[in-house]
């Protein structure tokens, strides 16, 4: 689904991407783990098509096509979704009426009418069911007064409307009490399929307890310095980072 | 990568044409230009007004001709010769309707161009409307639906003729002959508008809306509104503009009066989008406006305005809160793009006991352009408990716009309570990216933040014309992509 060759990236001159390979599959879940200062977010920001940055090197395939010329809402309609470490809020503007306006140019951009509102209620119901989000929650405004928690709860839900292939979540559990961790976890999982792939970032094994990762890749200084099955992650929990760096020397 | 930034944004915002600059050939009588007292009555001599019209006509012109311009608002523009202008012009063809087959074909497509044909405005539930076009009304509807209810809805001309005796009793009485350059100089050859009253109790079944158009090339537009709103009644009025291009600036300097009696309730509407000038700031209408509301006891007035057009805007709907217990509102949204000034605001004059006052203002200024908010808080020393809520919020887009905050507060009661609020925020690239990542557009998102920030007023306006609204907050800001 995602092939990432030989990536390199940097932003007002300072390099953080340093030739990062990434192969994820449909149906399969990946952990991306590492320090402060990685490139973590710098990864998550590139796929999705944030323009702050000089790729100076490398390619992005989605699905065999090369989508780095693409626009970020571009690569939107072509089924990549990132949840937003810090979501941004704006005012005035209803969680419904964002994701309605969604939904609807992602439908535009595929030549499709705007969806009937009878079925968009209907899955606003499900999806909003499936978060556990209250009702009244929908109808204000965008991120505005959000708790950590409702923020990051109401991208999983926006993720859940939107049903994307691949789906980065950047540090998602940061902010979480247990129990919305817990809340957004089993959301995630339930909206797992053979059909599309999911890219956890997080410094903690915390979350991994709950999605469960086919591989486990650590980022270190701008590349993917090693990859393992979900008991990477532990022995990391147990080890901590500086292991990986001495490892590396 | 192709990068959409809001560089690129502010070059499509120049190159957007004015989408109802088109000018229809109707054949029109025009008085030559100029004006003295010789004009005056004859513009009231074509009207075949009574006697003491044409007096109060002169009396104002006499008044009109001792005053400067005035010269304290945030605007700068070279001044208008007043003897450069024609004050009369009226289409030619006059019709006398009985149908809409009866109607100018060429004047049918102007309001189809418009996007408010009367075919359609018929249909359109509970909406009544009076077209002024060029300073004669030339069709109205609805008038049987409103008379069984004993409301009269018309041109002012036509009031002055058929309920003389309302029209003397109320015009100039909110808003005197004397009290300002603009309305003096209106009052004096002012050339038609609406006349609405509400009797006494009578809740207005329909939203009563207005459309004004400036279509003649040289000719300013002088209207005169009047809406008296008997004891206990209420009424909700709409008032839409919009002006075809044209390249010498034209002058438009209305008079819009409200009476609102014990218990009474007043709500206008208004949509002004002007022809704004083109990209370099060349033509464009100057709006220099007089409104005011005058309430009495429990008496309720409230000002929407969604002004998006006019190179010049002068204008600060106002409310008299005269009697106790009166309350008076302003929802504002300004939007200023390329070489656009405006100088927009209330002023809430406190008089009676317990008086309430809402001010909630948006500005969005873009391009090259001034947007400021001027407004008055008075409370008079017999206001007991005056209440007033100021929120002003300016939404900036690039770095070679401005937006201005003077607001003016003036207390003689120690009782009253006053707030004021003020933010100023900018278009954040991580909202656009945040909103592109969900696969919304640029331009989309620009459109989805500005209705978010003009919501609180959006919602305030009648719902079949807050959509129209916000469409027009699409087009003046949005360029025209794809």
């Amino acid at each position: 689904m995602l092939k990432i060759n030989n990536l390199h990236a940097s932003i007002d001159e300072k390099s953080i991407l340093k030739g990062l390979n990434l192969e994820v599959n449909a149906g399969e879940v990946h952990a991306i783990m590492g320090p402060n200062g990685a490139g973590k977010s710098t990864f998550a920001n590139i796929v999705a098509g944030k323009e702050d940055y000089d790729v100076s090197n490398g390619t992005i395939e989605l699905n065999g096509e090369d989508i780095s010329e693409l626009a970020p809402e571009e690569r939107a309609h072509n089924g990549v979704f990132l949840s937003f470490q810090y979501p941004v809020e704006i005012p005035g503007v209803s969680v419904t009426n964002f994701i309605k306006t969604a939904i609807n140019e992602s439908r535009k951009a595929r030549g499709l009418e705007d969806m009937p509102a009878k079925d968009m209620l209907k899955k606003i119901r499900e999806k909003s069911e499936l978060l556990e989000i209250d009702r009244k929650f929908l109808s204000r405004s965008l991120n505005e007064g959000f708790s950590g928690g409702e923020k990051k709860r109401n991208e999983i839900f926006q993720m859940a409307m939107l049903e994307p292939k691949l789906a980065i979540l950047d540090e998602t559990d940061s902010g979480l009490d247990i129990d919305a961790l817990r809340i957004v976890a089993n959301g995630v999982n339930k909206l797992k399929s053979k059909d599309n792939a999911v890219i956890v970032i997080t410094h903690y094994q915390r979350l991994l307890d709950y999605i469960v990762p086919d591989f486990v890749h650590v980022l270190h200084d701008g590349k993917i310095v090693k990859t393992g099955d979900a008991s990477l992650a532990l022995e990391l929990e147990a080890k901590g980072y500086d292991w990986i760096k001495k490892e590396l020397v | 990568m192709s990068k959409y930034t809001e560089e690129d944004l502010e070059k499509e915002l120049k190159t957007k044409e004015y989408e109802y600059g088109f000018y229809t050939d109707i054949e029109s009588e025009t008085f030559a230009k100029g004006l003295n007292e010789d004009v005056v009555r004859a513009i009231s001599k074509k009207k075949n007004e009574p006697e003491w019209m044409t007096e109060w006509r002169l009396e104002a012109y006499r008044v009109w001709k001792k005053m400067t311009e005035p010269d304290w608002a945030n605007v700068h523009y070279p001044k208008p010769n007043f003897q450069d202008i024609a004050y009369y012009s009226a289409p030619k063809k006059k019709p006398k309707l009985n149908s809409l087959d009866e109607v100018d074909p060429d004047l049918l497509d102007t309001f189809k161009k418009l996007g408010i044909s009367i075919d359609e405005q018929k249909k359109l539930a509970n909406v009544a409307v009076d077209i002024v076009m060029d300073s004669v009304s030339v069709a109205t509807t609805f008038k049987k639906t409103l008379g069984e209810k004993g409301i009269i809805f018309m041109p002012i001309s036509e009031a002055i003729q058929e309920h003389p005796e309302l029209v003397k009793k109320y015009l100039g009485t909110v808003v005197p002959t004397s009290d300002n350059f603009y309305a003096a100089l209106n009052s004096a050859v002012f050339s038609d508008g609406s006349f609405c009253y509400i009797p006494k109790g009578v809740k207005c079944p329909m939203e009563l809306s207005t459309y004004f158009r400036i279509n003649e090339g040289g000719t300013g537009q002088f209207e005169r509104t009047l809406v008296v709103a008997d004891e206990g009644s209420y009424v909700s009025y709409l008032e839409g503009c919009t002006a075809p291009q044209r390249d010498e600036n034209q002058l438009h300097a209305a008079v819009v009066e409200l009476v609102a009696m014990d218990d009474a309730e007043i709500k206008y509407s208004t949509v002004q989008n002007w022809f704004p000038g083109d990209e370099n700031g060349k033509g464009g209408v100057f709006n220099f406006v007089t409104k005011r509301g005058l309430c009495e006891t429990n008496a309720k007035i409230s000002w929407t305005q969604v002004e998006t057009g006019s190179a010049v805007t002068w204008k600060y709907p106002s409310c008299i809160l005269k009697g106790n217990n009166s309350v008076g509102e302003f929802y504002s949204i300004a939007v200023t793009n390329h070489y656009q000034q405006a100088d927009t605001g209330t002023k809430m004059i406190h008089l009676g006991k317990n008086t309430k006052s809402t001010i909630i203002s948006k500005g969005i200024s873009a391009g090259k352009s001034q947007n400021s908010y001027r407004g008055l808080v008075q409370i008079n020393s017999r206001a007991e408990n005056a209440r007033n809520f100021s929120q002003c919020d300016s939404l900036l887009m690039g770095n070679a716009c401005g937006a201005h905050t003077f607001p003016y507060i003036e207390t003689k009661n120690k009782s009253a309570q006053i707030e004021h609020e003020a933010t100023t925020s900018k278009i954040g690239e991580d909202q656009l990216f945040y909103c592109n990542q969900r696969g919304i557009d640029t331009e989309k998102a620009i459109a989805l933040i500005v209705n978010g920030f003009s919501k609180e007023v959006l919602n305030k306006l009648p719902m079949e014309f807050a959509v129209e609204a916000q469409k027009l907050l699409e087009i003046s800001l949005e360029g025209s992509v794809g």
